[in-house]
């Protein structure tokens, strides 16, 4: 068989213009990211293209993270774009090992949206922050012409204490490493997919939008020292996470497929539409890549807060096939689990 | 999942493996073409090549709908989504094929009003719901996907939604598998046979590849343990030296078909003369079209599509590829110019093609072997 | 080539050929038209592909078909336990 070498070039943006697959997270997103983004802004923080840049402020570690929420609808099963976009910088400030301090939000708001969404918004932003602890400390109001957004978009802005006891860098995994998940994948994207309506499929499914940063305490907690990477896998998928993990190692990982939890109404779209559940976002979860001999107190901390005990190893960091995830499933059948290329369509075929 | 997970089953997978283990003859090759782009997903998805001697090569066939697509076609297709006041509604697998002016998806981005369904009926009950614009339907797929395309211009009818018209490019899969059969390079030892078209067809029209070219055909379900029985159904017939048409997915095809299914077509579609297929070039009688009956359901009578035919791209070998004559890293452009982000040919478009489904395959090759 | 997932019938309706069905979980009105009428009924398993039923699943082959499948593993282990035994005897 002739034998491929891997394509890994840099990433050039050479598309002439930006496409819905630029903003699902997978390929495309990278590519704009670090081969447009990146080209003009680079600098040694930024070109981390961690969930959170860290800056050192009179000797503490600072973790900083903006977010953009475009949720459509507005309100979905088990939560809304107010939560989301609390949730979603608390946990990317989580994964960052960083407590959060304080939040800014912006508002850009469409002409026409009634008062009642947009007071029911802030609402579930105020209680989701109460929650976590945190303040909502400032940020902007914007008005777009009716038609020009769909209701309401949310910025944030997110800045967090970084945890000393743990050091969080995707160089510093190791073979043999496990893989924790806190829980079942693809809640979110299935819950999104089915609130629109249009593929007329109905099931009692919930997002899992819910602050990470309680078990990311208590795995910090219980062995710090053993922690190694952490990350929330929202657009693209536990897939994107981990191939984003490995192409910056010399390392891969492998996956035990059939230990990968989902709910069944999560695998059942999924097989009806032909979707991969690695693919598809979630807001409630995140991956840890901790050391061997921590993995089963590791395991231990995150199943003991409340709404972690479907918390599993779900795989390992090998050093081959290096920059690749493998899945391996029950007769040791293996296959390449890749990045999310585009968006997550359906398929007939 | 019922149906599902028992035919996923690691253990019987295992044993079923080492029953072929035993069956194949270390001496020879065994070469089979599995026909539809389904098989070929399944087994990159499952890893059933793991559990394969390395003597049993599998040829993926050229049952994708979206790979045998050509250009001009889908060029076409484009042409009716940028007229005014037309939806253009597709099945998810077309968005990313490209055509000479790029995909559904970049079209759409530049405004076209193109939208995605899961199935027919969607794309009529848009046309219900807009009654200012005209709904069309971009159809693809075999003879599993065309009675469904039936019925709905037949419930269209029915409602009397005049809005809505089909884009029709639905193909035959028999006489591919023909030209596949008649190409002087041919070297395949056995099938397995498209599952979902046979539950519409029936096993009956791949007699004739058992009875004049000496070659098994088993036509096979979808699942893990489906495909490797299928498999060795094949080794056993061609180690007996027979050519037999057999049914493996009994629990859903039955061998005369699903009569129903079959009125639907013959009600609504005629065959075509000919039809381009990407690749494999003009194959007569291999397409259907919408019958005169129904042409105010007929966006080709309707919108008088350009039918400009539009030569592959330059060094692609997209055809010598669906033909099982190259393998997809044999092509000059497979991994380089022509990659599953930005695909030259439709066989790296959908998961089920083979050079996307070999890309991922070959960089894992690649990764283990460096 | 064509994805079709297998899915139990929740109920059928009474003037359109459609029934409802549920798929792990998940579930969609499908269309029935394509089979012969009264050919399903709630507890059957259908074939799904956009959006319509291609043909009810006949659970009698399923299940003659894993127990063969099943067998086949296990005749061939027991197979391979008895070729095991033959090599680690000692040859006399």
């Amino acid at each position: 068989m002739t034998v491929l070498q891997p394509v890994r070039k840099t990433p050039h943006f050479a598309d002439t213009q930006i496409e819905m697959a630029h903003g699902a997270g997978g390929i495309a997103s990278r590519r704009l990211v670090e081969g447009l983004i990146g080209s003009y802004l680079s600098n040694p923080i930024l070109q981390t293209f961690a969930d959170a840049a860290t800056i050192s402020v009179n000797g503490s570690n600072v973790a900083t993270t903006a977010d953009g929420f475009v949720v459509k609808p507005l309100r979905f099963p088990g939560g809304s774009i107010g939560e989301l976009a609390v949730n979603g910088t608390l946990n990317d400030l989580a994964v960052s090992a960083a407590k959060p301090i304080a939040l800014m939000a912006t508002l850009i708001l469409e002409a026409g949206l009634p008062t009642s969404t947009l007071e029911s918004e802030v609402e579930a932003m105020a209680i989701a922050a109460r929650k976590a602890g945190v303040c909502i400390v400032g940020g902007d109001t914007k008005v777009v012409e009716h038609g020009k957004a769909d209701g309401m978009y949310v910025s944030t802005f997110g800045i967090g204490l970084v945890d000393g006891r743990v050091r969080i860098d995707a160089a510093s995994i190791q073979p043999g490493d496990r893989i924790l998940l806190s829980g079942p994948i693809g809640a979110h994207g299935i819950t999104i997919l089915l609130a629109r309506g249009e593929l007329d499929l109905q099931a009692d499914l919930v997002s899992d939008t819910r602050p990470v940063w309680p078990f990311v305490s208590a795995l910090m907690d219980r062995c710090a020292s053993g922690v190694r990477w952490m990350r929330d896998p929202t657009r693209g998928g536990v897939a994107t996470s981990l191939n984003e993990l490995v192409r910056g190692t010399a390392y891969g990982v492998a996956l035990y497929e059939d230990c990968v939890p989902m709910h069944d109404a999560v695998r059942g779209a999924c097989e009806l539409l032909g979707l991969d559940p690695l693919h598809i976002a979630n807001e409630g979860q995140f991956l840890a890549v901790v050391a061997a001999e921590h993995a089963d107190a590791a395991l231990a901390a995150v199943r003991g807060v409340a709404g972690g005990e479907e918390a599993i190893l779900i795989g390992e960091v090998r050093a081959e096939p290096k920059q690749r995830v493998i899945g391996i499933n029950g007769y040791g059948g293996t296959r390449v689990i890749d990045m999310l290329v585009g968006d997550p369509l359906p398929r007939i075929c | 999942m019922k149906y599902v997970d028992e035919f996923r089953d690691a253990g019987i997978i295992s044993g079923v493996a080492r029953e072929i283990a035993r069956t194949a003859k270390p001496s020879r090759l065994y070469r089979i073409m599995e026909v539809c782009g389904g098989h070929t997903h399944s087994i990159y998805r499952h890893g059933l090549r793991d559990v394969l001697p390395a003597n049993i090569e599998l040829v993926h066939g050229p049952g994708c709908p979206v790979c045998v697509l050509p250009t001009g076609r889908v060029d076409d297709g484009l042409a009716i989504a940028a007229r005014e006041n037309v939806i253009l509604t597709c099945f998810g697998d077309m968005m990313r094929v490209p055509g000479t002016k790029g995909t559904p998806l970049e079209l759409k981005a530049r405004g076209a009003d193109i939208r995605m369904v899961y199935s027919p009926l969607d794309a009529l009950r848009i046309a219900a719901s807009n009654p200012e614009k005209h709904v069309c339907f971009f159809a693809i797929g075999f003879e599993t996907t065309a009675p469904s395309t039936a019925l709905t211009i037949l419930r269209a009818q029915e409602l009397g939604v005049n809005n809505f018209s089909v884009f029709c490019n639905h193909v035959t899969i028999v006489p591919a598998m023909r030209a596949i059969l008649d190409s002087p390079d041919m070297r395949i030892d056995g099938f397995v046979g498209p599952g979902h078209v046979s539950s519409i067809t029936g096993c009956r029209p791949y007699e004739f590849i058992a009875r004049d070219y000496g070659k098994p055909v088993v036509v096979s379900g979808f699942e893990p343990l489906d495909i490797l029985e299928s498999i060795l159904l094949i080794l056993r017939q061609l180690d007996a030296g027979e050519a037999r048409v057999e049914n493996q997915y009994k629990r859903i095809v039955p061998w005369e078909g699903n009569p129903p299914a079959l009125m639907a077509l013959a009600r609504v579609f005629e065959l075509r003369p000919y039809f381009e297929w990407r690749g494999l070039g003009f194959i007569s009688q291999s397409a259907l079209s919408i019958k005169p009956d129904f042409a105010g359901f007929d966006a080709e009578k309707l919108f008088n599509v350009p039918g400009v035919r539009v030569t592959d791209p330059r060094g692609a070998q997209c055809g010598e590829v669906l033909k099982g004559v190259l393998k997809p890293p044999q092509c000059k452009l497979f991994g380089t110019e022509c990659n599953p982000e930005h695909p030259v040919g439709a066989l790296m478009v959908s998961s089920e093609g083979a050079c996307a489904a070999y890309y991922r395959y070959a960089m894992h090759a690649s990764a283990v072997e460096a | 080539m064509c994805l079709a997932i297998p899915g139990q019938i929740v109920e059928i309706a009474e003037k359109e050929p459609l029934a409802r069905v549920n798929v792990g979980g998940v579930t969609r009105n499908v269309n029935v038209g394509l089979l012969d009428d009264g050919a399903v009924a709630p507890g059957d398993w259908i074939l799904i592909h956009v959006g319509f039923a291609l043909s009810k699943i006949d659970e009698g082959q399923a299940h003659d078909q894993l127990r063969m499948l099943r067998a086949m593993g296990e005749d061939g282990l027991a197979i391979e336990e008895v070729r095991g035994y033959r090599f680690a005897e000692p040859s006399q």
